[in-house]
């Protein structure tokens, strides 16, 4: 990651980590999700669901920041992330 | 695929406490703006840490008319254009609700255009959120009064001639505490301002601009409504304050968004008290619900 200034507590800060979890069931394959993850960890998936769409399925979930962007803009209420403490990077430039 | 499932047994979505369940998936067509907006307004009451009990969420016809239906608060679904009549008599009898209006342009400012000026006219202390999609979506997507000029409808085919609404300019110049706008895209910003939106004492309101794919987009040949969140990212322009004579929208121009009026004026029962305490002096006990 880069600065354009160093953080003066930078040796406290981490990267946060996100685990998605996906109702499939509830989704309509709208790509919300898809197109606005700044990380670009989701895609649609090949498969259908039952009732014919494509859910997203993470095809980079550890590039996962847990940003909730893909929570709110959802508007199925079908995709939320979770904040996970284990695992988190340190921040490095 | 089995570790997913499991977490989802323990896990539910954290909108759900606000949401009935059993009424979920609900019908509004992918792409639909309208369950991002009612994301916006759950993550606004979650994190205001409001009382669900102190909530009263009333909507009207058309699609943003279920609204009330999804949301798990206190709800009413009222009559073609008489949310908001009904939300100043609930907002009157209980004073220390929050009441919050969640409808469309076709049944805000259309059929009950009326109530909405007076309303805001009288500065009654309840928060309107209007989804603003453009068209009557519900119906067939016929000409509403905030279809721009050229625009093509089920009742327009050779483009809108007729000239649209500006939203914030009403609500400002009829005497709104608290106007801004937004696009369903922009949907931090958008709980930012349902939050000062519904803390504000006095008139609030909130236009959000959403995305209709299956009629407004495909009449007009725009795409999908991801299409159209693509083109809110590209043309929105932020301008907090904005002279409102210049936010009016026309058909695929720039929208500008932002918070433009908050003022602090004295709501509707602080007049009637103040007024009541003027004639009749001490013998007048102030009415607070």
């Amino acid at each position: 990651m880069k600065f354009w200034r160093t953080p003066l507590d930078v040796d406290k800060l981490k990267i946060p980590r996100g685990e998605l979890h996906i109702i499939k069931e509830r989704c309509k394959g709208c790509g919300f999700c898809v197109e606005y993850c700044p990380k670009g960890v989701l895609q649609l998936a090949a498969e259908f669901n039952s009732k014919g769409y494509h859910p997203p399925e993470a095809v980079k979930p550890e590039e996962c920041v847990n940003c909730d962007l893909c929570e709110m803009l959802c508007p199925d209420f079908a995709i939320y992330c979770v904040r996970v403490e284990e695992g988190e990077k340190e921040v490095t430039q | 695929m089995s570790v997913q499932t499991k977490q989802l047994e323990e896990r539910v979505h954290p909108m759900e406490k606000l949401l009935r369940m059993d009424r979920i998936p609900h019908i509004w067509c992918p792409t639909c703006g309208l369950g991002t907006t009612i994301t916006a307004l759950a993550a606004a009451i979650d994190q205001m840490k409001l009382d669900y009990d102190n909530i009263a969420v009333v909507s009207g016809i058309g699609c943003t008319g279920r609204v009330a239906g999804y949301m798990k608060v206190d709800s009413f679904h009222t009559t073609h254009g008489r949310s908001i009549p009904f939300a100043v008599g609930l907002s009157i009898a209980k004073p220390k609700t929050k009441v919050i209006v969640f409808s469309g342009d076709g049944d805000l400012i259309s059929i009950g255009g009326n109530h909405f000026i007076h309303t805001a006219r009288r500065n009654m202390d309840i928060t309107v959120i209007c989804v603003n999609n453009f068209i009557y979506a519900m119906t067939g997507g016929q000409v509403a009064p905030t279809t721009p000029l050229t625009a093509k409808s089920a009742t327009s085919p050779y483009g809108c001639y007729e000239h649209p609404f500006n939203l914030p300019l009403l609500a400002a110049s009829s005497g709104a505490s608290y106007v801004a706008r937004w696009t369903a895209l922009h949907i931090r910003r958008l709980t930012t301002a349902l939050k000062e939106a519904i803390s504000k004492k006095g008139f609030s309101f909130v236009e959000v601009i959403a995305p209709c794919s299956t009629l407004y987009a495909r009449l007009n040949k725009l795409g999908s409504g991801l299409d159209l969140m693509k083109f809110y990212h590209d043309n929105s322009e932020i301008k907090h304050g904005a002279d409102l004579k210049d936010v009016d929208i026309e058909f695929q121009s720039k929208i500008t968004v932002g918070k433009f009026v908050d003022i602090e004026k004295p709501t509707y029962l602080e007049c009637l008290n103040a007024n009541n305490k003027r004639v009749f002096g001490d013998k007048y006990q102030p009415y607070g619900g």
